[in-house]
């Protein structure tokens, strides 16, 4: 499937693909990223969407297609692109004998125009912690310092993978937040989650992606409704949940309705709803 | 939410000799909180001049080879052990990982790194000997250079073999027992074979090609002999060719991540 490209993309993929041994992690996907858009990686485990976003990052070289990250190919590794760039791991550690304020002060050393320490803390909501070693600090607490130290070099492009994973509640309302206020002061984000209302929640646009292959494109809320088949749901006269697909509701429900009549039954719960991101989701990452 | 304001100028250091300043005096902080670190660093060799203090209690010429042979033990415990543990424990806990998506320069990174464990040897190689003057009664250093260059070719030696080594450990929960699966039999057999004029032959003529060896031969020359670098240069070449064994797979077979399951 393919992507718009333009010219102020601030991530392009052409035909990526990536080979471990014989396992085709990612079989030739294309992928445009606007630059100040939030753009969300969607898909099971295992569809290749850390392996992708690892390859944006710097960390894996491709087997095939072309990449540009901020008009550099990250294979490179070049020290400019990376302090272009804000990085939040799935699973990243940090130094135990560190505070979170140590920890950015050294972080930001290595960056051009970093971002205030004091600042980055309370933007993670660390100020609190700041002086706390980080062996002592929750999961949550070292989640927002993955965070604050992607953010204090001030990059324009930050890649979060799985941001959210493990979260309660609250501290996922909390990721959103911070990640709402990041796409406000104009970042670009490049989200990967297997989660979709959080897709819904923070994504511009979404690539569903499974088995190494991108699936469907666009903006969420564009991407359910947008589908042509409509489904419409019923309980016969068993009370059995009868669940239909149809391009053609009308014609669906006149012929439904007529044969009720006819039975001189009723159609329970009658109702006809147009697909959501998640109807398409389950549909296009279904087994088999 | 306040605006973030972007901080520029001079302030943020971006050479790569500060950048390593900079990791060397976080690695030291590190160092000094980490209670067992400095332990295992400071205290163990003290205990073992102590406890071997007792034993050869007025024997001044077992002393006088104890002084040296605890000093090298002190320089591989210092750099193969303690960078064996921390390579392992950063990779595994993704911290190296991170480091590597952020600009700082590798070189930065392990130069820092390298210098952290120059000045736990020297501190090391410093209390050991001066406890072997103030306790132990053996006399100072006979030839400082012989000593630098002895403990600077160990440290060297045994830093590269410490990350070449980390390679092989595949979890940080085993690497207790890869370490000293090393390192016990390196230490004993060397002590054994420094020590014994009745050791076999076949077991001095592997432990002399091992490097802790050469490093006791030639600290002893430097603290208790001084007998001159030039008659020592065997040893230094083992130390020598052990420590470009160890950088070249340091470096060849570095990972920067957790193995795949």
């Amino acid at each position: 499937m393919s992507d718009s490209t333009s010219t102020d993309a601030a991530i392009e993929v052409w035909g990526l693909c990536k080979r471990y041994g014989a396992f085709e992690a990612v079989r030739g996907i294309d992928i445009s990223v606007r630059r100040g858009e939030v753009f969300g990686l969607l898909g099971p485990n295992g569809a290749g969407k850390t392996t992708t976003v690892e390859i944006l990052e710097g960390y894996r070289q491709r087997s095939a297609g072309d990449v540009s990250v901020l008009g550099e190919d990250p294979a490179s590794r070049k020290r400019a692109l990376r302090q272009r760039i804000g990085i939040v791991l799935q699973s990243g550690g940090i130094y135990s004998y560190v505070t979170p304020r140590e920890a950015l002060r050294h972080w930001a050393a290595f960056y051009p125009a970093p971002r205030d320490v004091e600042e980055v803390l309370a933007l993670a909501g660390l100020q609190d912690k700041a002086a706390q070693p980080s062996r002592k600090l929750s999961g949550g607490q070292l989640r927002r310092l993955d965070f604050a130290l992607a953010l204090v070099g001030d990059p324009e492009l930050i890649f979060l993978d799985e941001p959210t994973t493990g979260f309660d509640p609250a501290a996922r309302r909390s990721a959103w937040e911070t990640v709402r206020r990041l796409r406000d002061l104009g970042k670009t984000i490049l989200l990967t989650t297997h989660y979709l209302d959080e897709a819904q929640e923070l994504a511009d646009r979404v690539a569903i992606m499974k088995d190494g292959r991108v699936l469907a494109i666009g903006p969420p809320r564009e991407l359910g409704s947008g589908a042509s088949s409509y489904r419409v749901a019923y309980r016969n006269h068993a009370g059995e949940l009868i669940e239909r697909q149809t391009d053609d509701p009308t014609r669906l429900l006149n012929e439904l309705t007529a044969e009720a009549l006819a039975r001189g039954e009723r159609l329970e719960e009658l109702s006809v709803g147009r697909p959501t991101l998640e109807d398409l989701y389950l549909e296009l990452t279904a087994d088999g | 939410m306040a605006e973030l304001r972007a901080r520029r100028g001079p302030s943020a250091g971006r050479g790569i000799p500060l950048l390593a300043w900079r990791q060397y005096r976080l690695e030291r902080r590190m160092f000094w909180r980490n209670p067992s670190a400095a332990f295992f660093n400071f205290l163990l060799p003290l205990l073992f001049l102590a406890g071997g203090g007792i034993i050869l209690s007025g024997n001044q010429h077992e002393l006088n080879r104890l002084v040296p042979a605890i000093a090298a033990m002190s320089v591989m415990s210092t750099t193969f052990t303690a960078l064996a543990y921390n390579i392992v424990f950063l990779r595994e806990r993704g911290v190296l990982k991170r480091i590597r998506g952020t600009p700082l320069p590798t070189i930065s990174y392990f130069g820092g790194v390298l210098a952290n464990a120059v000045t736990n040897t020297a501190l090391q190689i410093a209390i050991v000997v001066l406890a072997g003057r103030l306790l132990l009664g053996i006399g100072w250093p006979r030839d400082g250079v012989e000593l630098a260059v002895f403990a600077l070719a160990g440290v060297m030696c045994f830093c590269g073999l410490g990350v070449a080594f980390a390679h092989l450990i595949p979890n940080f929960e085993s690497t207790a027992a890869y370490v000293n699966a090393v390192f016990l039999p390196v230490v004993f057999l060397s002590f054994y074979v420094f020590d014994s004029k009745s050791a076999p032959a076949f077991l001095r003529t592997i432990v002399d090609a091992l490097p802790l060896k050469p490093l006791i031969d030639g600290l002893w020359a430097a603290i208790v002999t001084g007998s001159g670098l030039g008659g020592k240069l065997d040893a230094l070449a083992v130390i020598a060719l052990w420590g470009a064994l160890g950088c070249y797979y340091a470096i060849r077979g570095f990972s920067w991540e957790q193995a795949r399951a």
